[in-house]
């Protein structure tokens, strides 16, 4: 059982404030991604509980015991880093095996280990090569298959794909997500890449300036973006936003046409994802600007009472730059947002 | 201009330079030391091997470089981790720490006499404190144990820099991220060190060794400063053929055996150090 738990924990490097009062639980063999922009303080939370870094304030347990105050071997955790940090001068077998010398386990059960973890991840022809005979995709794999060698009960990733190309990251995914599921390790994985995050996670936490906005699933994190934040970050193109005004009770004034909502009273934003737009006979009067034709569907970008508007048609729907369009919202996909506090309002 | 042709003419001044000051001289030197007038002949050779202070001379310069060399490593490789781990102050400390470099090895070897003479500054201080009744002469033939360590000194205090600077450059090569994985899978900091720091570091290692091994056997200003004739090495005795017994033959033969010995230590120290093929960072 590896359940993490971290509570309060805030990090300042100086008068930087990198990290706000992190309250997160990662249940056992959860596999949890930590997504946010650059500098938003997922790899400072990451390196915390790797014992990298020394929060300022907080603690964090793993599988109940407390470990904020233990040095990294201690908190059966293994890693896999953002350049691999295959030592250059161990060949595959070493580096594999590095950690399980440092606990100084028997020739033979380092050998067993080495040689099962490396069958795992395909690299058993390359054992006795040296990292400065291997590709980027191979380092990643003894990276990966040093961090599973240790048995570990969490495994901890920072970025590990970043430095591969297109393909080869969507073949690691896969593969990464199956030999993880299978060795029952609880994984942190931090990324910037949020189709990566959607497609591997169990559980998202979106970061941002040091907090954790919202940590949801997938989809979740998708359909009900807990925050404005949220709404504008997850998803490519990300959610069309517009000013809406209240009319009657539970009705609201967007862009000129009446929307149902929530029934409170001051200002709200309409959001809505670009593909839950349908073309009507009536809606939002949308004017096309740029028409971006990607295959399986066809991104149109428009303005919408002054405002950017991005909507996802079918890529059989043929229309000119300055035609005008009808886009109307599917009612269940609608989402309200307070401009106050950038929270969703249900 | 054809950039096929265009490296060579840029390294055509200092390859000229280089034949001119270093290969030539040495071909001359060369011819010297295998001639006495009349052809080729290893008589020089046989003359200054045969010669009673050849034997003393070559123990006293390899037992100087050997009890000197290792405890300079050890030095320049604690001195540069902590150089590393700094974060404020690192430049000055190390500004300090290479003070010496500027230091002639003559001037060098003056300042630990002014320390270790009979009226020099440790004499004064035991006879304040009160533990001799008269000045000790300790650089004399009664007390070879001292000369040799205030020579040893005198060369660590001097010659350490050389090598914390080229060490200090090798370890910022490192990438953090060695480290800490090292860490994360269990290594001490011993073990880290170990495992990871220094075998990293072995092409730093190899230059500053070769560079300290060489020099230590060029050993001559200081030795004359601290021992004078007490305390004879190679190139002491290479000086006094050339100047005092005016036998260039015979001093060209010591310039080859010195020669000889650093091109034989060198090789070892490439070999022993050297990082296989893909094992570099």
């Amino acid at each position: 059982m590896a359940q993490i738990e971290i509570k309060n924990v805030a990090k300042s490097f100086g008068a930087y404030q990198a990290l706000h009062d992190i309250n997160l639980t990662i249940e056992d063999q959860e596999f949890m991604v930590l997504l946010g922009a650059s500098g938003c303080g997922k790899s400072t939370l990451l390196r915390i509980i790797a014992g990298l870094e020394t929060a300022t304030t907080g603690k964090v347990w793993i599988g109940g015991r407390r470990i904020d105050n233990l040095s990294p071997k201690d908190r059966g955790i293994s890693m896999v880093f953002q350049n691999y940090a295959v030592f250059p001068h161990l060949t595959v077998f070493e580096n594999i095996g590095f950690g399980l010398r440092m606990q100084k386990l028997p020739n033979d059960e380092v050998t067993r280990r080495v040689e099962r973890t490396a069958g795992l991840m395909h690299i058993e022809q390359l054992l006795k090569r040296y990292s400065g005979e291997l590709s980027g995709g191979q380092r990643q794999r003894v990276a990966v298959a040093r961090a599973l060698a240790m048995e570990p009960d969490v495994i901890l990733m920072d970025e590990p794909l970043s430095n591969l190309d297109a393909l080869l990251r969507m073949e690691m995914r896969a593969e990464l997500k199956g030999v993880l599921a299978e060795s029952k390790t609880t994984a942190i994985y931090v990324t910037h890449d949020q189709v990566e995050a959607m497609s591997m996670a169990d559980r998202i936490s979106v970061m941002h300036e040091g907090k954790i906005v919202q940590a949801a699933s997938p989809i979740e994190v998708y359909r009900n973006p807990s925050a404005e934040f949220v709404a504008g970050f997850i998803g490519n193109p990300p959610m069309n936003f517009l000013p809406a005004n209240p009319a009657e009770s539970g009705k609201w004034q967007v862009a000129g046409q009446v929307i149902d909502g929530p029934g409170a009273s001051a200002q709200l934003k309409f959001a809505i994802r670009p593909e839950d737009l349908r073309l009507a006979d009536d809606g939002f009067k949308a004017v096309a600007k740029v028409i971006e034709p990607l295959g399986a569907h066809l991104l149109v970008t428009c303005e919408v009472d002054g405002q950017l508007f991005r909507a996802v048609l079918d890529s059989d729907f043929k229309v000119k730059p300055g035609e005008v369009l009808n886009l109307t919202p599917q009612p269940d996909r609608v989402r309200w947002f307070d401009p106050q506090t950038t929270l969703a309002v249900a | 201009m054809n950039a096929r042709i265009l490296p060579y003419v840029l390294i055509l001044p200092v390859t000229l330079f280089l034949c001119l000051f270093f290969l030539y001289p040495f071909v001359l030197v060369s011819k010297q030391a295998f001639s006495t007038g009349a052809g080729f002949t290893l008589d020089n050779f046989r003359e200054v091997v045969s010669y009673w202070k050849f034997p003393i001379s070559m123990q006293n310069t390899l037992l100087l470089a050997a009890a000197v060399v290792p405890v300079q490593l050890a030095l320049a490789l604690l001195m540069a981790t902590m150089v590393n781990r700094m974060q404020k102050g690192r430049d000055i400390v190390l500004y300090i720490w290479t003070i010496p470099l500027g230091i002639s090895d003559l001037a060098a070897g003056i300042i630990w006499l002014a320390i270790f003479e009979q009226s020099g500054f440790l004499n004064s201080m035991m006879s304040g404190l009160g533990i001799v009744d008269q000045p000790v002469n300790f650089l004399s033939y009664t007390h070879p144990g001292i000369v040799f360590l205030a020579i040893a000194l005198a060369e660590i205090w001097r010659a350490t820099a050389i090598m914390l600077v080229i060490l200090v450059a090798g370890i910022g090569l490192i990438p953090k991220e060695y480290c800490e994985a090292a860490e994360v899978f269990g290594a001490s900091p011993w073990k880290r060190f170990t495992r990871i720091t220094l075998p990293m570091l072995r092409p730093s290692l190899q230059t500053a060794l070769v560079l300290r091994v060489i020099l230590a056997f060029e050993i001559f200003a200081v030795v004359a400063a601290l021992g004078g004739t007490l305390f004879p090495v190679l190139m002491g005795e290479t000086y006094a053929y050339q100047f005092d017994l005016l036998n260039s033959g015979a001093a060209a033969a010591m310039a080859l055996i010195i020669l000889a010995i650093s091109i034989g230590f060198t090789l070892v120290i490439l070999r022993v150090l050297r990082v296989p093929k893909g094992a570099t960072i």
